[in-house]
């Protein structure tokens, strides 16, 4: 990786009138909407940057030098799914035939689109092993969100809406389960983990009563573990009338091998961006595409698509609560999906899912002995290690080990998630990394164990490679300067 | 085992893999999974597809569409057909922006964080507001995330007053947002074009978080922001207005009329209509509202060194989110697209801005005249900038059928969101040529009069 010492806003290198675009000529006569407008007439020029084009190409790249992408290095970030983004797949969601296409046009002149919705809609399905799905949601949480709106429609419709109010989130679970249970109006309740990991099956049988709404389980766990007694606990919430959701972050460990419709669950979401190969974008667009079981598909959102005879057409589910966002989704990231899934085919689908299981198992035999790695038991696409013992031993932590796998080329795992392990790192190669590569991050993660323990220094400073050192985020939090404009006013940009 | 061109694994390293990890094969590392669960035999979805096969039959899937490049297009209704800077792709197609996750570590992530505070910069000085977030989902959803905001700051409201001029998906995902809040999303009636002052008076209480508008709103029109301002002073209800923002280069900052929050979406600048999405919302703020902004939002710091660099900061997501007190559930923004719309701006610059507004402005009257000419009349009764609203003597559908045939895509059917019969609303961009829209007219003349 280049990494320039580049450190210019795009604005400290805009000059009067320079200008990277002109304008079509104009053929027709100019119309003074300004003085129509009297006092909605802009009085001040927005200072946009003036650059010209080669200066804008410099910039960004120089900007993305300062950045890590997938084909930068291993991007072993637990959770998120740093899989391979496949090359074809821009190349098809750029096609004109559906790049420049309107979602308001006339559904017969669209066929093509509606054809790639409803294809990727079976596929989500069927890997799912559900009855219904939506593409609507924009990412994860959208679609957790999207699925919990599902249920409050469907308690509303049976009479048990006010009684009803509790959503059980088990300790392990992503952030945004909580958030959403809350922004779909109902309260929350954590379930404890067992020292295995896994989650306690007696707290829920515990807890569960009338005015439970439902359960969120994330499956596989954060914590990298198959929950085995996933069944058992949907069971549990089904026979006390309510309703059960699985965050499906984790679908790359699973698919072809189980799927939630088989564990009973009522609900799922995809992160078609991680599971399907995405890309991420540096934090979007995902797409969080829902699928459901018989009892909830008419509450989904929508519209979605049906086939009739030859003909795709748009649909509304029956009882829909209505809609969570524009039009039909992340139109765009749901090509890439539909053809990320035909590049694999049913064979595929399943290896994606069995070789990242294997690579993530395989880095942690590699390294378990060097760290603390809790839970003794095989381990789905993620797997986690704690620095409690040296943190104790030689005050270094987690974090600082992330930092200095950054100064070896490797991107961080994610850090001190979930929150049932102490110090933690949560690792996932995913399938896409050769044995080479996993070799190649395993002994990098032991020469930072000897690293801990010959020089804790160099760790605990880490990084010292990279473009910029830690940075004070106390201070932006502090006294937060969040424009450029603000920056200049407080003399701190030029 | 078969191949596959993504999976580097070959079946020597499986089994050397297997060797170390101790396991005599992958179905002992899945033992926890119950039989009962299984997925029995290959999943039902058609089989693989090589990489020339495939590109056949997602083009295949592609020709069956009617594109903006193919027949002159008058459809925008919020989403808009504008020339995209060829840069722009060049850019976002760099692995180190296409692929990276979200910036957790700021130290191998500068470009991302400073191509999104510029970005949030740019937003700021177009809408006048203090600061920006980096983005959300879409223009509409970031109308339900600012309802949310104000329900969540203004104490004791239980309502938002949505004016029928806002986009009818914006409203309609405010509702579900309050579905799921528990709060009442109320609607103001039209008064012709505009939103009708009276009736928000009338709904006015001091139960209300906030007033919804758009700006120019869903018929091009040019809302009385100052007017609907002035009916909310004394009161603790915020105003949020949802912008094109492509129109503030021409049209006064919503900050001048005291917008307290400002959404839409960044669509028009660099980013392809795609059917509906990937597209970028942008949710503007006072600075008094800086705590309560959802999703993430970057600010500049020094690293160990003093030297300049950037962090997401107020970050209230994920790992750090107050689970329980949690206001808004957002984990993503659009970045990648905030960066599109990030480098758009900045091939316009300063003065390209105003330039494209006015091309937007001279061709959507010109069409308009042209129409009236041909004795339409068009139903905007204040002044209107990229879209305007006409009414037709024929069914809006079987007329853009009509239309289509001769080789247009024509605009859209907002006879439900007006409230009458035939009303259809046009759009020219500054890629409509003059002949684009005097044929144009003439095939309307043919089909719809």
């Amino acid at each position: 990786m280049i990494l320039q010492d580049y450190d210019k806003l795009i604005f400290e290198i805009s000059q009067d009138g320079h200008t990277g675009y002109d304008m079509p000529k104009s053929e027709v006569e100019e119309y003074d909407l300004t003085a129509e407008v009297g006092q909605y007439a802009r009085k001040e020029d927005a200072r946009l940057p003036e650059v010209s084009e080669l200066q804008i190409l410099r910039h960004y790249t120089a900007l993305s030098n300062r950045n890590f992408g997938i084909e930068s290095g291993p991007y072993p970030l637990g959770s998120c799914t740093m899989k391979y983004n496949p090359k074809i797949n821009e190349d098809v969601a750029a096609l004109d035939g559906f790049a420049n296409i309107h979602p308001s046009q006339d559904p017969d002149t669209v066929q093509g689109a509606l054809e790639v919705m409803y294809e990727l809609q079976e596929s989500l399905r069927e890997i799912a092993k559900m009855d219904a799905c939506t593409l609507q949601p924009a990412a994860g949480a959208h679609g957790e969100l999207a699925a919990i709106l599902a249920f409050k429609a469907y308690f509303e419709e049976i009479g048990e809406a006010e009684q009803r109010k509790v959503i059980l989130i088990p300790d392990s679970a992503h952030g945004t389960n909580p958030a959403t249970a809350v922004v779909a109006g109902f309260d929350t309740l954590e379930i404890p983990s067992t020292p295995e990991g896994i989650i306690d099956v007696e707290a829920v049988r515990a807890v569960v009563g009338p005015d439970t709404a439902g359960i969120m389980i994330t499956q596989p766990s954060t914590a990298g573990l198959f929950e085995r007694d996933a069944k058992e606990i949907v069971d549990i919430i089904h026979e006390a009338g309510g309703l059960c959701y699985m965050d499906g972050a984790n679908m790359n460990a699973i698919m072809g091998v189980t799927a939630p419709g088989l564990l009973g669950f009522d609900a799922m979401h995809y992160n078609l961006h991680k599971t399907m190969s995405g890309p991420h974008g540096g934090g979007g667009p995902g797409s969080g595409a829902i699928c459901v079981n018989d009892k909830l598909a008419k509450y989904l959102p929508g519209p979605n698509v049906v086939k009739n005879g030859d003909k795709f057409e748009f649909e509304m589910p029956s009882d829909s609560f209505g809609r969570v966002k524009g039009h039909f989704g992340n139109f765009g990231v749901n090509v890439r999906a539909l053809t990320y899934i035909r590049a694999y085919g049913p064979k595929g689908i399943k290896q994606v899912a069995e070789d990242a299981v294997l690579n993530a198992n395989y880095i942690r035999a590699r390294v378990k002995d060097h760290f603390d790695a809790p839970f003794d038991n095989y381990n789905m696409n993620d797997f986690v290690l704690s620095l409690t013992r040296q943190k104790k031993e030689n005050n270094v932590n987690a974090k600082d080990v992330g930092k200095r796998l950054l100064d070896y080329g490797i991107h961080a795992p994610t850090t001190y998630f979930p929150l049932i392990v102490e110090e933690c790192l949560m690792v996932e190669p995913t399938e896409t990394e050769s044995k080479s590569d996993l070799d190649f991050v395993a002994d990098i993660f032991i020469k930072i164990a000897e690293e801990i323990e010959t020089d804790p220094e160099l760790v605990r400073t880490a990084p010292h490679n990279t473009p910029v050192k830690r940075l004070d985020e106390a201070g932006a939090a502090r006294k937060p300067l969040l424009t450029y404009w603000a920056a200049l006013e407080a003399g701190k940009a030029e | 085992m078969s191949n596959f061109r993504y999976l580097p694994n070959t079946d020597q390293d499986r089994k050397a893999m297997l060797e170390t990890i101790g396991a005599a094969s992958i179905d002992e590392i899945y033992k926890d999974v119950p039989e009962s669960a299984r997925v029995q035999g290959d999943l039902e979805i058609p089989e693989a597809l090589s990489e020339y096969e495939l590109t056949k039959y997602m083009g295949g899937l592609a020709a069956k569409n009617t594109t903006a490049s193919q027949k002159p297009f008058f459809l925008g209704a919020g989403i808009y057909d504008h020339h995209i800077p060829s840069i722009v792709n060049h850019v976002i197609m760099r692995q180190e922006f296409l692929t990276a996750y979200v910036p957790y570590q700021p130290e191998v992530s500068q470009g991302e964080l400073q191509a999104l505070f510029e970005w949030q910069s740019m937003v700021a000085e177009l809408t006048g507001m203090d600061l920006a977030n980096s983005g959300l989902y879409d223009g509409y959803n970031a109308v339900a995330e600012a309802a949310n905001l104000a329900i969540g700051h203004v104490k004791k409201s239980s309502k938002v007053l949505v004016s029928k001029g806002l986009h009818p998906q914006a409203q309609e995902t405010v509702a579900t947002y309050a579905f799921g809040r528990d709060y009442e999303a109320e609607s103001v009636e039209l008064d012709g074009d505009v939103t009708d002052l009276e009736d928000l008076k009338a709904k006015l209480s001091d139960d209300v978080a906030a007033v919804i508008v758009q700006y120019p709103n869903f018929f091009g029109s040019v809302e009385d922001l100052a007017a609907v301002k002035e009916l909310l002073e004394d009161t603790k209800t915020l105003l949020i207005v949802s912008s094109n923002p492509l129109a503030l280069g021409k049209l006064e900052k919503p900050s001048e009329f005291g917008a307290d929050i400002v959404v839409g979406d960044v669509q028009p600048f660099g980013i392809p209509m795609s059917f509906g999405g990937p597209h970028c919302g942008y949710l503007a703020v006072t600075s008094k509202l800086m705590r309560k902004i959802p999703s993430r939002i970057v600010g500049q710091t020094v690293d160990e060194d003093g030297k300049r660099g950037f962090v997401m900061t107020l970050s209230t997501r994920e790992q750090h989110i107050r689970r329980e007190k949690a206001t808004s559930n957002y984990s993503s923004n659009q970045a990648l697209y905030a960066l599109a719309s990030s480098i758009a701006m900045t091939a316009y610059g300063k003065q390209g801005i105003k330039d494209l507004a006015q091309a937007n402005i001279n061709n959507t009257h010109y069409l308009a005249k042209a129409l009236q000419d041909q004795g339409f009349e068009v139903l905007n009764k204040k002044p209107f900038f990229n879209e305007f609203v006409v009414k037709l003597g024929k069914d809006i559908r079987e007329v853009n059928k009509a239309l289509h045939e001769k080789g247009f895509v024509g605009g859209f059917d907002a006879s439900e969101a007006f409230g009458e019969d035939n009303v259809y609303l046009l759009c020219a961009t500054e890629k409509r040529t003059k002949a684009e829209m005097d044929e144009f007219v003439a095939a309307l003349v043919e089909v719809a009069k």
